[in-house]
């Protein structure tokens, strides 16, 4: 505990003694951090563990939020509510709505779908966990920001920056990204995609399909029931004397309508 | 492509005050005025919890023509604290299959966000207390729309854990309508307050409030405004967007569950939910704590001291009263008719709209232009012509199914026709005197 302290004491100083700020932590900022940093850490933590997916969602809203409230102490309050709204409110809650539709019972189940699946999550988590690190050590060393206030210069704040950035140096990685983000989604859509809905006859079409020439569209009527003969084998009298074949169904024997022929077998 | 002179300088040069600089009166208050202030913003938000419960029982009352609630205390004022404590001393029931620690902590879930977006409300300009100068709202930051947005969504959390965690089918269906609402609306909300932020050029609320000290942004943003008050609705889960709870269809939604005093966290943050819309609505769009135009000509002092507490909690009121009288008329929509009307016509509307804004602002901004009446004139003719779209829209719907009856009288649907004439009855036929005129008027007719 003592080694994560001071590296994250480290690393906070390196990034305040860049941000321009050359005194220490103030305590509010101190506080926030000492709350909120057990919960990022810890919802990081159950995010991986929980059994329950929809469990390991909140855990992951949890330190989703707790690095919004990170950015908005680390004065970046338009990221810090960005992250916010847009991850916290928006994408996981979205997983919410996936993993509730799954269903509410369904535990992780260790079976691999995908072939080669925990191969390539371990290169890749050490790939990333290499680029994380890399960061962080350059981070810590070589590297001199020029600081929050610094790179804000003569505009009116990070705002405008930020904007004038996206849409001028960075417009063509900003559009690329958000044409992968759409094909991802139309491929998801597409792949997901099953023709079974459009299978089922709208209740438009069920009904002109009832009414359809040549198709009877009332209920059959029922078997006959008689003083002696109440057997749904039994066929029902019409009006005019004879019997009616819908009334008893296909798979059952047919009994002749008469009296003397019990039901029962005795 | 953008010149970095129209992204840059030149451009915010127009744009009346400075986006990120921090709000200077705020954050030196002593703490016993800072805890004050929160204690009476939670004060108030209860208040008006209980006010607004009773009025939207008497004000549906009254639009039945009956006599609503009339027993506890005078006029039956009272009603709704009785229902509180009745609340209290219910017995709290936990589902068996329900996800405890979920289950528990939804309800707080949904009300605190609801509480803590108000913080950012200015209710007044400043004021003296006991000495002090300070302003009438606990705290305002270069962001406080967003941050209103960000509370907004994560309230969404407490229905849709409580749905979930209640593990039964009502409540979870409740609660999965809640999340893809909330998702649909946010984005149409979001995208209506975009307008503000562009004539305001702060995401501040007291410096939107102060913004609009010539002209209200209503009339100014009319489109944006339309927008915000549909996706309000939907957003606070309101008829006729109640879908969540439609209690003819899922018998209570996501609180079906819920009993004593975690319903009445669900309750209150309904409630509270709608208070604050109807605060930001007012900040926004309606000038904040700001008197109307008639006062401020007559009397010079009405925007000074407490006053404009009054205007500002007028103006709630009336935007509640819109709330309670949607919910006394309108009849609760179908859930694909909800989506498709958030998705197909308040965002494409919206994004529209941003852009012809935009549009004229820059045109604005090259030629000089002061005035803003273009602007009011292009927010008003959309506005037209979204509503003519409707009429126009509604009576060929309407049109066009009495004519496919009178067309087609023999159809595929055993209706009979609208022009049957009933023949005569063969005895009629035989009789002879008034009863057969009587049938050959009834035939003409």
């Amino acid at each position: 505990m003592s080694v994560v302290a001071e590296l994250t004491n480290t690393v906070l100083a390196a990034a305040f003694k860049s941000s321009g700020n050359t005194g220490a932590m103030s305590t509010g900022e101190k506080v926030g951090f000492w709350c909120l940093a057990p919960v990022a850490l810890g919802g990081a933590m159950g995010m991986v563990l929980a059994r329950n997916a929809v469990h390991s969602a909140l855990f992951l809203v949890s330190t989703m939020f707790s690095l919004g409230v990170f950015y908005v102490l680390q004065s970046g309050p338009f990221i810090g509510m960005v992250q916010i709204i847009v991850y916290t409110g928006a994408i996981m809650i979205l997983f919410l709505f996936v993993l509730m539709l799954i269903g509410r019972d369904s535990e992780d189940s260790l079976i691999e779908t995908l072939r080669g699946q925990r191969i390539a999550a371990v290169v890749l988590g050490i790939g990333l966990a290499g680029l994380v690190g890399s960061g962080l050590s350059r981070a810590l060393g070589v590297v001199h920001a020029r600081g929050l206030n610094a790179a804000a210069g003569q505009s009116d704040g990070h705002v405008p920056e930020l904007a004038e950035l996206l849409f001028t140096r960075y417009v063509f990685a900003f559009e690329l990204t958000s044409a992968l983000l759409i094909i991802a989604a139309v491929g998801a859509m597409v792949l997901g995609h099953s023709d079974s809905q459009s299978d089922v006859a709208s209740q438009p079409e069920q009904s002109r399909a009832r009414f359809r020439r040549g198709n009877y569209p009332a209920p059959v009527p029922g078997p006959g029931v008689y003083a002696l003969a109440d057997s749904v084998a039994t066929p029902a009298l019409l009006p005019d004397g004879s019997t009616t074949p819908a009334s008893v169904v296909d798979t059952v024997e047919r009994r002749r309508l008469d009296p003397n022929i019990s039901d029962t077998k005795s | 492509m953008f010149s970095p002179s129209l992204s840059g300088a030149s451009y915010s040069s127009t744009v009346p005050s400075a986006v990120m600089r921090p709000v200077a009166e705020f954050g030196n208050e002593p703490v016993w005025l800072l805890l004050a202030k929160v204690l009476a913003i939670f004060g108030f938000l209860v208040l008006m919890t209980l006010v607004t419960i009773v009025a939207e029982r008497k004000i549906v009352a009254w639009m039945q023509v009956r006599p609503g609630p009339n027993r506890v205390g005078p006029w039956g004022v009272l009603q709704s604290l009785a229902d509180g404590l009745k609340l209290a001393f219910k017995e709290d029931i936990m589902p068996t299959l329900a996800d405890k620690g979920v289950y528990f902590i939804a309800p707080a879930l949904s009300c605190i966000p609801a509480l803590v977006a108000f913080a950012v409300i200015p209710l007044g300009p400043q004021v003296s207390v006991f000495g002090h100068l300070t302003p009438l709202q606990l705290t305002d930051t270069p962001i406080a729309v967003l941050f209103m947005l960000a509370s907004s969504s994560l309230g969404v959390y407490g229905i849709v854990l409580g749905g979930w965690a209640s593990g039964s089918t009502y409540p979870l269906l409740g609660g999965l309508r809640s999340a893809a609402q909330m998702i649909s609306y946010e984005i149409s909300m979001g995208l209506s307050v975009v307008g503000v932020f562009l004539a305001a050029g702060t995401f501040s609320t007291s410096e939107i409030v102060a913004a609009q000290h010539d002209m209200w942004y209503f009339v100014l943003l009319a489109p944006s405004f339309l927008i915000y008050a549909i996706s309000a609705v939907g957003e606070t889960n309101r008829a006729p967007f109640d879908l969540p709870e439609a209690e003819s269809e899922l018998v209570g939604g996501f609180h079906t569950e819920y009993s004593s005093l975690k319903f009445a966290l669900f309750f209150l943050a309904e409630y509270v939910n709608m208070v604050t819309v109807s605060a930001l609505a007012v900040t926004l769009f309606f000038g904040g704590w700001q008197a109307p135009f008639g006062i401020v000509a007559a009397w010079a002092g009405a925007n000074t001291g407490w006053w404009p507490v009054l205007w500002f909690v007028g103006k709630v009121f009336t935007c509640l009263f819109v709330f309670i009288w949607l919910r006394a008329t309108l009849p609760r929509l179908r859930y694909d008719q909800f989506m498709r009307f958030g998705w197909k016509l308040l965002v494409p509307v919206s994004l529209g709209w941003i852009l012809a804004l935009s549009a004229t602002r820059v045109f604005s901004a090259q030629y000089d232009i002061g005035s803003r009446w273009p602007q009011v004139a292009l927010g008003a003719t959309i506005v037209a012509a979204m509503l003519l779209g409707l009429a126009i829209r509604t009576r060929r719907t309407a049109v066009s199914r009495t004519q496919a009856l009178v067309s087609h009288p023999d159809a595929d649907y055993p209706v009979p026709p609208l022009d049957l004439r009933v023949p005569d009855p063969p005895r009629a036929e035989a009789l002879a005197g008034p009863l057969a005129g009587a049938a050959q008027l009834q035939r003409r007719e």
